[in-house]
């Protein structure tokens, strides 16, 4: 095991200097560049020369990758051409914002799409399984930024059940420790603070949840009926255990596997998600983050913004793959 | 030896009336969801084709004298901001739509696959650059890359086809490198190397089509994806242009209205969500049928 | 003595194993590991031996369809094997192959028309209707009708479709045929009626053929001459007379107690080999049949006995012959 995570992580070696390489020729094809974006129109042809001279824009494309890379490797990511702020410090919070967002998204999505899927291969074709085969097929073929502005609509406008965007509300903040801030409040005891953070994030939570939840519940109740009519099922049926205990001890524990395979590829969706969702929510998140710089022509923002969140996500994915070798013994480490 | 020809020809020929698409139809023919799938494409298609003779008012201008009407029998889903017809607009945006998700599938798939043939039929390097290539594409949350890409080709319908095709390559390209590995390994690529054949002439007229199955399965599905990636696009302002009746623009343009008019959101969302539907669950019924090996 | 029309000389195919990271020597496969032999024109040669033991892939690597390690392939006189593709093709209208699976060596997407013209546009000028004349001549050739190149493979029954197969392999008017157990997957009424057309092939067209296979009863119907395969090296080699009566070498004498014999002269005692064959990654020391061997002696076990002549063009590798010569 242990030599085939360190295999894997060399592997990862290549994909992430690829990736490097990906971003900063994205970042070097945009059209314009950061000194005119600074200065502004204004600006003298030598005011910009001087600045580019000043960033190292004047050497050699080779040059500024090398220290690019350089950079990134001591944990520089560059300064926001906005803000005039470093990126590392600024980055911290919108990236919890999402993190909060993107959990919640996956416990909806895991505790709905799991009992639905077990439930619809249980009683398999009953008006149940249609009715929810027929809203998983919807959910994977929903606009995300249509749902949001849907539920924007009747639960926040039409009866005022929830908020429709922003994290917390403004007049009552809550004191910021790790940035999610269910956690936050809970470790200072601000009960009403918790509630009002938990509405905040169940209408984007649900919007970005959706899709997942429905592919979920689609692979579990298929990978369901394929364990249900295993000898072991069998047999424990035979030994007289409940319904209940059977489907959610002896099979789910082997029906879980093809879903556990599928989480790391439902993070990416979820970090694509987060865009359109943070912008419809106004939710201060990475995808907000980089979408706006995107707009503003923030280079270094984006540049580092795409990076990190592409970091997480191959992490992510190892994570998964390792943790899946770790459940299914049938797996050689190869 | 003349005998066993004859007792089995009664059967032979009646067999071999059906080309090999016409039992491929036949199975698809009885999901009943696929049918219904294909109906809703249809149906889109259909749309966008006839939309001029389906609705009588232009999807582009301005009419002061009419803006955010409710839906009537005047305009069956109501008017925008600017006084536009949304029913028009939709009828209109459905030729987009499929545009769209046409073309992008067809720019992926025609690259990922000559990228996948190279890579499962060469193997050695060829397959380890474009492998890692893919790995690299993929280890890219969709959207945000093709957000980056319409970034430096500026933004248009046309550059979001671009991003949306550059970004589904490597589902394409790992599929069929996949399928080329394993049929590689039949008999019959060995006998057409037997022959002398070019590789050229072995990967176009026997692995392709070999392989081109799942292409057309995972390309049905491929189009309900791009459908909705293009609609985010113009949703974020990067695909559409003002005045261009692209469903997801719609949306974004008649967000502030949702209070006062949410007709103008209900219907563009609807329509997106409806074709969508309509080409997965096509596209799950040909998996059904054609492939069920495939998950 | 005439030349021989194909020669295999020491061929030789070693695959590399996938070695761990901290596994220094580089170890091999050696699925092929100096065979020779020769075939005359109009000759057939039967390559016998249990699964794996690298029959099927000495043909394939005659062909070049796996490239050999080393060892030369003279075909007329000249060395094939180290031919680039290209100049292959010139060679591949003369060496043919036919396949051991019918349902898998048809390309189930092309009717059998287009299966058996693809070599003809390949490698020859004539034009369209020229290429289904000749299609249809090879199908009546075969015992099939001119009909049938429309349909496709999958409506066919086995039989046929080893027609199919043997057709294709005929378009190009190729001298040599190597049929790779061509009719092992085919039942055994259906084998006769097949084996029955290659001889008559044989007879009408003046084909050479490479006969490959595990069953003995098969090679013994069709070949002139034979050679028994253990373990990627030929053990045995003689005239199908002076093999099927007088056969020497343990292995031989094993597999032939095992095959069903009709005359009661020359029925034996039934030789039950032990174990399986073992693995080419690791085979035993000196005589590689030794663990299995009813008469191994202790030298077997040192040293690797080599392709003696015993006489009568008859040639065997083992100890026990030793002092016969």
């Amino acid at each position: 095991m242990k030599s085939y995570i360190t295999r894997r992580l060399l592997q990862l070696i290549p994909v992430l200097l690829g990736m490097s390489i990906v971003v900063f020729a994205i970042i070097h094809a945009i059209p314009g560049d950061p000194a005119t974006v600074i200065l502004g129109d204004q600006a003298t042809p030598e005011a910009v020369a001087e600045l580019k001279a000043e960033m190292g824009l004047d050497k050699p494309i080779t040059t500024q990758y090398a220290t690019y890379v350089k950079d990134i490797v001591t944990g520089d990511l560059g300064t926001s051409l906005k803000t005039k702020k470093p990126i590392s410090e600024e980055i911290t919070p919108y990236l919890m914002a999402t993190v909060e967002l993107m959990i919640i998204s996956m416990v909806i999505a895991i505790i709905v799409g799991v009992n639905a899927g077990i439930l619809a291969a249980w009683r398999r074709a009953s008006w149940f399984d249609y009715s929810a085969m027929l809203i998983a097929l919807i959910g994977v073929s929903m606009p995300v930024f249509w749902l949001g502005l849907m539920e924007q609509w009747i639960f926040a406008e039409k009866l005022g059940w929830l908020p429709s965007t922003g994290r917390i509300n403004a007049r009552e903040p809550v004191e910021v420790i790790t940035g999610i801030l269910l956690l936050d409040t809970t470790i200072r005891g601000n009960w009403p603070g918790f509630v009002d953070a938990f509405k905040h994030l169940l209408l984007p939570g649900i919007a970005l949840g959706t899709i997942p939840m429905a592919i979920i519940a689609r692979i579990t109740r298929s990978s369901m009926l394929e364990v249900l009519n295993a000898d072991y099922v069998r047999t424990a049926r035979a030994k007289g255990l409940s319904e209940l205990k059977i489907l959610y001890k002896h099979a789910l524990k082997n029906a879980f596997a093809p879903v556990l395979t599928i989480i790391g590829m439902l993070v990416g969706l979820l970090l694509g998600g987060a865009v359109l969702t943070e912008t419809i929510f106004g939710w201060p998140g990475i995808g907000r983050y980089i979408y706006d710089a995107i707009g503003s022509r923030d280079y270094p923002v984006i540049q580092s913004g795409i990076l990190i969140v592409s970091t997480i996500f191959v992490f992510v994915n190892l994570f998964v793959d390792l943790l899946y070798a770790q459940l299914d013994p049938r797996i050689k480490y190869r | 030896m003349e005998t066993s020809t004859k007792e089995i020809q009664p059967f032979v020929i009646k067999s071999s009336k059906k080309p090999l698409w016409l039992k491929g139809w036949n199975r698809i023919k009885r999901q009943r969801a696929a049918m219904f799938g294909l109906a809703i494409v249809l149906f889109f298609i259909m749309v966008g084709i006839l939309a001029p003779l389906i609705t009588s008012y232009p999807f582009d201008g301005f009419y002061p004298e009419r803006t955010l009407v409710p839906p009537s029998a005047e305009h069956w889903f109501g008017t925008d901001d600017q006084g536009r017809d949304i029913f028009s607009r939709i009828v209109y945006g459905a030729r987009i739509s499929l545009w769209i998700g046409f073309f992008s599938v067809i720019g992926s798939i025609i690259v990922g696959c000559l990228l996948g043939l190279i890579a499962g039929f060469y193997g050695k390097w060829a397959d380890s650059v474009i492998s890692r290539f893919f790995d690299i594409m993929l280890a890219f949350p969709s959207i945000l890359l093709a957000i980056a890409i319409v970034a430096i080709l500026g933004p248009s319908l046309f550059n979001a086809l671009i991003a949306i095709a550059i970004i589904n390559i490597p589902t394409y390209g790992r599929l069929i490198r996949s399928r080329v590995l394993s049929v590689k390994e039949e008999e019959y690529i060995m006998s057409a190397r037997s022959t002398g054949m070019s590789d050229i002439r072995i990967l176009f007229q026997h692995i392709l089509p070999n392989s081109i199955t799942p292409i057309i399965v995972q390309g049905t599905l491929g189009i309900a994806t791009a459908i909705l990636e293009a609609a985010a696009l113009g949703f974020l302002g990067l695909g559409a242009q003002p005045g261009e009746p692209e469903w997801g623009k719609m949306l974004a343009d008649s967000r502030q209205f949702l209070t006062v008019a949410p007709w103008t959101l209900l219907f563009p969302g609807f329509a997106i969500m409806l074709t969508v539907v309509g080409f997965n669950m096509f596209g799950d019924g040909l998996r059904d049928a054609l492939d069920p090996k495939m998950k | 003595m005439k030349r021989p029309l194909l020669e295999v000389k020491n061929l030789k195919l070693h695959f590399p194993i996938d070695k761990g990271l901290l596994e220094k020597e580089q170890k091999y496969v050696k699925a092929i590991d100096g065979v020779n032999f020769s075939i005359y024109e109009n000759e057939t040669f039967g390559l016998v031996g249990e699964s794996g033991c690298g029959k099927s892939t000495t043909g394939k690597a005659i062909m070049k369809l796996i490239d050999p390690t080393d060892g030369e392939v003279i075909f007329r006189g000249k060395d094939i094997s180290k031919y680039s593709r290209k100049e292959m093709r010139n060679v591949y209208k003369n060496i043919q192959l036919i396949f051991q699976d019918p349902f898998a060596s048809l390309n189930p997407r092309k009717s059998v028309g287009k299966i058996i013209e693809e070599p003809l546009i390949v490698n020859s000028n004539l034009d369209s209707k020229a290429r289904k004349q000749r299609v249809h001549e090879l199908l009546e050739l075969v015992g099939l009708h001119a009909y049938h190149s429309t349909r496709y493979p999958h409506e066919f029954s086995g039989g046929q479709r080893q027609r199919v197969g043997i057709a294709r392999a005929l378009a190009l008017n190729p001298k040599i045929i190597i049929a790779d157990e061509a009719v092992s997957a085919l039942d055994v009424s259906i084998q006769s009626q097949v084996l029955n057309l290659l001889r008559k092939l044989q007879r009408e067209l003046g084909l050479t053929y490479l006969f490959i296979s595990h069953d003995l009863s098969v090679v013994k119907h069709i070949s002139d001459k034979i050679g028994v395969m253990y373990l990627g090296k030929i053990i045995e080699q003689g005239t199908k007379d002076s093999v099927y009566a007088k056969p020497l070498h343990p292995y031989t004498q094993a597999l032939l107690s095992a095959s069903p014999t009709i005359s009661s002269e020359n029925r034996q005692e039934r030789i039950v080999l032990k174990g399986d064959m073992p693995s080419p990654a690791n085979p035993p020391t000196g005589c590689a049949f030794h663990p299995r061997c009813f008469a191994a002696k202790p030298e077997c076990k040192m040293v690797q006995p080599e392709l003696r002549d015993v006489g009568d063009g008859h040639f065997v590798a083992c100890h026990l012959y030793n002092e016969q010569v």
